[in-house]
């Protein structure tokens, strides 16, 4: 196996490898969120207690789940970095930690959207919503740290500590902030439960979940794919790619 | 004490606690020659404590209701405040590079400064507690508590400040930095030590989550000196 990955140490393989992989991404990203929101917003049943505002359930709960997925993916490519000293897997946090911060604020904001009609607030301190709003913070962390160093290199390597850091913690905040939360929690409250879904809501909310996989992982290939380029611009391949590109043009 | 004494010292005794103890009065003899830098944290928890009466009224219900909270949240702002002197001297003059060099692991040295760190912020901290609880009308029998967690709780402050601290030392202006990074982390160690009090305040026993605390603080003494070594070694790279 160390054989078959060694040569995407390199930015150059890597670099082919994605551009391989990102138009199926892309694609198959395209067709199933459309499939999965439009089937989703406009054909599937409305809901009996909260009628077509729960929709926004197809963009919300498919981004929740990638925000923690991404924050996992750029852990594990932290620890390669570090252990391993690929350069690629460096650039790869750079790549996947404004995906994941994105995701992250799509979560709360359409979670926000939704509590107004449903708790009759935009925000509640809930333990999700909480436990969120902190992997936010984390994302941004990781990114500050990135870009705070003029040494691109020592910049990687320092996020790459403190995403495997926060990785340990993720787990513990989560649990206190659950723990908190039901200490906490008056009688007022109504917390929204979720109720066992419909198979024709659920079939559009699986798609776009997968949809939305895709598009993290085509929108992750195309940033690590820049970075690789702008990271080895002097590098004789690049010119040589860069040429061959004016050329076609 | 020179560094290339505690060099010769550790490759004659090649002993890593005798290192940790060399590092610790190192640390411990540098540190208090400024003694300004020990006490201005200190200082800053009493102000921040004082603030709060005035911004939110003398009245002692409101007082004793906030007072947990507010002692702990300013004894992680001082934290982030007093967390420069950790490493910022030693990068400057090029003792940490040397630090590197030794033939023990960069780990204990990293608890040796954690430990020094604590001694002259987290336990002051934890005396100075029953002077903020008084200021702040906490109800005397959550004193005690209030200083278990403070107890507990300040170790692992210094474990992920010097964490932080490593990670940002190579830069000029790392003290906002600083603070977005260590204070989400600093969240579950907030929950518990508040729940700690209140459950006391309330007449149930605080014993889960003063153990919780301790599991914590000895997972984050574990773990943190391995993550500070690992950012050393970027910083100094």
């Amino acid at each position: 196996m160390w054989k078959w990955l060694h040569p995407y140490a390199k930015g150059e393989a890597t670099y082919r490898l994605l551009g391989a992989w990102l138009p199926w991404l892309a694609g198959s990203a395209l067709v199933t969120l459309t499939v999965g929101l439009v089937w989703g917003m406009l054909f599937a049943p409305s809901d009996y207690q909260q009628g077509d505002s729960y929709r926004i359930i197809f963009i919300h709960v498919p981004s929740a789940m990638f925000s923690m997925g991404a924050y996992t993916a750029m852990a594990i490519t932290a620890l390669i970095a570090l252990v391993w000293q690929i350069r690629t897997a460096e650039w790869a946090i750079a790549a996947i930690a404004p995906v994941g911060a994105v995701l992250t604020f799509i979560a709360l904001f359409t979670g926000a959207v939704w509590g107004k009609p449903m708790w009759g607030t935009w925000w509640e301190w809930d333990a999700r919503l909480t436990s969120q709003l902190i992997l936010l913070f984390l994302y941004i962390g990781v990114l500050a740290l990135y870009y705070a160093f003029t040494d691109a290199r020592t910049g990687a390597k320092a996020a790459s500590v403190l995403a495997l850091v926060g990785v340990v913690n993720v787990p513990i905040i989560h649990f206190s902030v659950y723990w908190w939360n039901s200490l906490h929690q008056g009688a007022t409250i109504t917390k929204f439960e979720k109720p066992s879904m419909a198979p024709e809501m659920l079939i559009p909310l699986l798609i776009s979940i997968l949809g939305f996989a895709l598009l993290t992982g085509a929108l992750v290939c195309q940033r690590l794919r820049n970075e690789i380029l702008k990271q080895e611009i002097h590098r004789p391949w690049v010119h040589a790619q860069l040429g061959v590109a004016e050329q076609e043009r | 004490m020179s560094l290339v004494e505690t060099n010769s010292r550790c490759s004659n005794q090649a002993s890593t606690f005798a290192l940790l103890r060399v590092i610790m009065r190192r640390d411990l003899a540098v540190t208090l020659r400024r003694r300004s830098d020990v006490i201005n944290p200190l200082l800053f928890v009493v102000i921040v404590v004082t603030l709060f009466p005035l911004a939110v009224g003398p009245g002692p219900d409101i007082l004793a209701r906030i007072a947990t909270g507010v002692i702990w949240v300013a004894a992680l702002l001082s934290a982030l405040l007093g967390s420069e002197r950790l490493f910022r001297d030693d990068y400057l003059d090029g003792s940490l590079e040397q630090m590197t060099l030794l033939p023990v692991p960069l780990a204990v040295l990293a608890l040796g400064k954690i430990l020094v760190h604590w001694l002259l912020s987290g336990l002051p901290l934890v005396i100075l507690a029953p002077l903020c609880a008084l200021l702040l009308k906490l109800p005397f029998e959550a004193w005690g508590v209030l200083m278990l967690t403070l107890l507990l709780g300040t170790p692992m402050l210094s474990a992920m400040t010097a964490i932080g601290a490593a990670l940002t030392v190579s830069l000029g202006r790392g003290g906002a930095l600083l603070s977005l990074l260590l204070l989400p982390l600093f969240i579950p160690l907030l929950i518990f030590a508040a729940a700690a009090v209140e459950s006391t305040l309330v007449g149930t026993s605080a014993l889960g989550q003063v153990l919780l605390l301790a599991g914590l603080m000895v997972l984050t003494l574990t773990l943190a000196p391995l993550a500070v070594a690992a950012a050393i070694r970027v910083s100094v790279n």
